[in-house]
């Protein structure tokens, strides 16, 4: 976090000399304001992130079974959870949702963003629009609409296979709810991530694009070999941000859920599985553990993609 | 440092009791009542005492008009906290962290054992319920209770039957089965006369309903005392559990019964406009039914008794109901349970429930009125429902156990039977897989199996 908004070395240690040569009191008056600055935003911090956090920790370390009472464990919940087929297989389910709909989202939203990006009409406006205008609707609301478009009687699939005369799939299915999902999820969030590539795009210098086609270089050419390339640190943004959200999958399958008991148990994605487990079945020391052991897979994930990526993102 | 440091805390935390006050001053008294909270209703006597109460029931509004203006020395302080599992979450987070919770609550006599395993609920007998154990219907009285302990008052049950669309069942000739073995034929019938509709759903996320249905036959699945807490006995594969999947097993793959999630929007559709000839239902059924829009407006609906195994020795079943309880948190107890006692516990308010909310009472009084027995319901086309069906089914109907982890046993219920639909595994071994689960579970939660 630090890394992106210090300023540079040499501004630092020119800050640092100034603050020598000035008296020990003066200095000491000038923190004093910038604690009074910092202090509402520290006591939201302090009491609605770290203080949750610690006490959730706690909770994790201590199991209280209906029959038992409360009993310290140490890390055995984590164990516990490390093993836990449910938990496995949920983060499996997730992993299996990352290799397709992190693709998907990102190959719709860079194509979208390419393509507004040549085009300079009031339809590239509109456009622009359209496309983000799903990540506008709450998610719980486009998880319900969806819903309503999946379900047999009130969707319009059954009506449009029937002008063919087939028959409509059961989109909330066993087999077909993994893909009614990845659907729901690219048309609410590849708007969103459009719109950050677009604006990566929009950063480059328009000279360069003048040099590629006295070079001879296509449309398709300046698209793929300087485009993309130049806008690499937005991509891995992004995919970071959409890699996060699968992992942390929650709110639609939990919606959907609603409508299709059978084809999502309650353990379909780990969060799912840690609130199940908190608020249905009272294992909120569990729970506890699974958040957290959910917590540093999405740690170590992100760290080893950020790992991986360095190079593109910029930052070494 | 310090003090500029307390300073803005200071203003923080002004602010916050500042936006604690509004919120405060919204709340419906502020006089006598203990807690801060924000009632739905306006209350009467503002010097009294106040009770907080969480319910759902349909119309209770009028109800908790009806107590506060009838009583002087308590105030019912009533929120709406969400149905069933939307007020559990509320009520078990309450617990966890020890405040929030009300005085009284609205809880389904299968979700009892989940929170009195809790030390959440009180027992009444110290505070008289057993006084009043004769003004209610045994069965329900007996879901209420564990052991020697009463841990809630009932308030309306939910005795099962039969309602049948009589339209479709003349046009397919279909006779009222009594028996499930006529019911099977009467849906072979129904199939062949081209009619587009089935018999009926078996819904795999039915919970308490296909709970019901194996009762029926004889399955006991819980055995279960609050007195002894720590023990339990898991027998969700017993014969007669089996006997009833496996039929309804039968019926699913022949197609002549429906699958679809109850409860959903598209179950709500089907249910009124002719896509399911039968819906078995609980006595809160036909208000349910009646609160649904789209309805096929040439639909006949009649009423009979549920089905039987064995016509000769008829076994009543229970699907739904609920009663209020007094919480740990409740600051004065004894007032808190003159409450539970008192709100349905008196002709008018149960009246009320019956005619505004369509309440099945436990209360005996209204329960054996002649005015109920007798009372004609134009949906029904003037059918006398509760003598014909429900008023039999509530008599016959003895109690049930239900276990400490109900939820979960009901969340592993519809995985199997949804398996089991969807031919991964036959009806016998979903419960054995059923089975397998819970008493793992319960062996990991710490009981010990009986």
């Amino acid at each position: 976090m630090a890394t992106t908004t210090a300023p540079t070395s040499s501004h630092r240690a020119e800050a640092h000399q100034q603050v020598k040569h000035r008296p020990d009191r003066n200095y000491r008056r000038r923190q004093r304001w910038g604690w009074l600055f910092v202090a509402p935003f520290a006591l939201i911090f302090l009491t609605f992130l770290v203080l949750p956090l610690v006490f959730a920790f706690r909770m994790s370390l201590f199991t209280s079974t209906l029959a038992t009472g409360d009993r310290f464990v140490g890390f055995a919940n984590y164990a516990k959870a490390f093993t836990d087929p449910l938990f496995l297989d949920g983060l499996l389910t997730v992993a299996k949702f990352g290799l397709i709909m992190i693709p998907a989202q990102m190959i719709v939203a860079l194509i979208a963003a390419l393509v507004l990006d040549n085009l300079a009409t009031w339809a590239s406006k509109f456009s622009r629009l359209m496309i983000f205008i799903p990540y506008a609707v709450p998610v719980v609301i486009g998880a319900l609409m969806w819903g309503f478009l999946y379900s047999p009687r009130f969707g319009p699939a059954s009506t449009l296979f029937a002008l063919f005369g087939a028959e409509a799939p059961n989109f909330l299915a066993q087999d077909s709810i993994f893909g009614s999902l990845v659907n729901i999820v690219t048309w609410q969030w590849a708007g969103y991530y459009m719109i950050i590539i677009y604006a990566a795009l929009r950063g480059i210098d328009p000279g360069i694009y003048e040099a590629a086609v006295l070079d001879g270089a296509s449309d398709r050419q300046i698209a793929t070999r300087i485009k993309v390339p130049m806008i690499s640190s937005s991509l891995v943004m992004v995919v970071i941000f959409a890699l996060i959200g699968t992992l942390q999958f929650f709110t639609e399958p939990q919606v959907l859920r609603g409508v299709a008991q059978g084809a999502i148990p309650t353990d379909y994605t780990p969060n799912m599985y840690a609130f199940s487990l908190a608020f249905s079945y009272s294992q909120f020391n569990y729970a506890s553990a699974i958040s957290f052991a959910l917590g540093i897979v999405v740690f170590v994930f992100s760290f080893f993609f950020l790992f991986l990526t360095r190079k593109q993102s910029g930052l070494k | 440092m310090k003090a500029t440091f307390l300073a803005s805390v200071g203003i923080v935390t002004g602010a916050a009791v500042a936006l604690t006050g509004c919120s405060g001053g919204e709340a419906g008294g502020d006089g006598g009542g203990s807690e801060a909270a924000s009632c739905t209703n306006t209350i009467v006597n503002a010097e009294a005492p106040q009770v907080t109460v969480w319910a759902w029931y349909p119309a209770f509004d009028e109800v908790v008009d009806q107590f506060n203006n009838a009583n002087d020395d308590v105030q019912i302080c009533w929120t709406n906290a969400g149905q069933g599992n939307d007020e559990y979450t509320k009520f078990s987070t309450s617990i966890e962290s020890g405040s929030g919770a009300p005085d009284v609550i609205q809880l389904e006599s299968e979700v009892l054992s989940s929170f009195t395993i809790r030390d959440a609920l009180v027992d009444l007998t110290e505070y008289g319920a057993d006084d009043v154990k004769d003004q209610y219907a045994e069965g329900a009285w007996e879901d209420a209770s564990s052991g020697d302990a009463v841990y809630a008052i009932p308030v309306d049950g939910g005795p099962m039957g039969m309602l049948y669309r009589q339209d479709l069942f003349d046009a397919a000739g279909i006779t009222v089965p009594t028996t499930w073995d006529e019911f099977a034929a009467a849906a072979k019938q129904l199939k062949d006369s081209g009619s587009g509709a089935v018999m009926a759903d078996f819904p795999t996320n039915g919970r308490a309903f296909n709970q019901a249905l194996f009762a029926q036959a004889g399955s006991v699945p819980f055995e279960y005392d609050s007195a002894n807490p720590q023990e339990i006995g898991i027998d969700v594969n017993d014969d007669g559990a089996k006997k009833v999947l496996e039929y309804w097993e039968g019926l699913v793959k022949d197609g002549l019964v429906a699958t679809d999630d109850a409860f959903t929007a598209d179950y709500n559709t089907k249910l009124v406009d002719g896509s399911y000839a039968v819906y078995l239902a609980a006595a809160w059924g036909p208000g349910y039914l009646q609160g649904l829009s789209d309805a096929d407006p040439t639909a006949v609906w009649r009423a009979a008794p549920l089905p039987q195994w064995d016509a000769a020795s008829p076994v009543q079943v229970n699907w739904g109901g609920s009663t209020f309880a007094v919480t740990e948190q409740a600051s004065d107890k004894e007032l808190a349970a003159k409450v539970a006692m008192g709100i349905f516990g008196n002709d008018e308010g149960m009246n009320l429930g019956v005619d505004k909310g369509a309440l099945f009472p436990s209360y005996a009084p209204v329960l054996e009125s002649d005015e109920f027995a007798t009372k004609e319901y134009e949906f029904f086309g003037g059918q006398q429902i509760n003598k014909d069906v429900f008023l039999d089914a509530a008599a016959g109907y003895e109690g049930a156990t239900f276990s400490p982890f109900q939820n979960y046993a009901y969340d592993q219920l519809t995985v199997q039977i949804y398996a089991m639909v969807q031919g991964e595994k036959d009806a016998s071994q979903a419960l054995d897989d059923l089975q397998a689960s819970l008493e793992q579970y319960a062996t990991e939660q710490g009981f010990t199996l009986k």
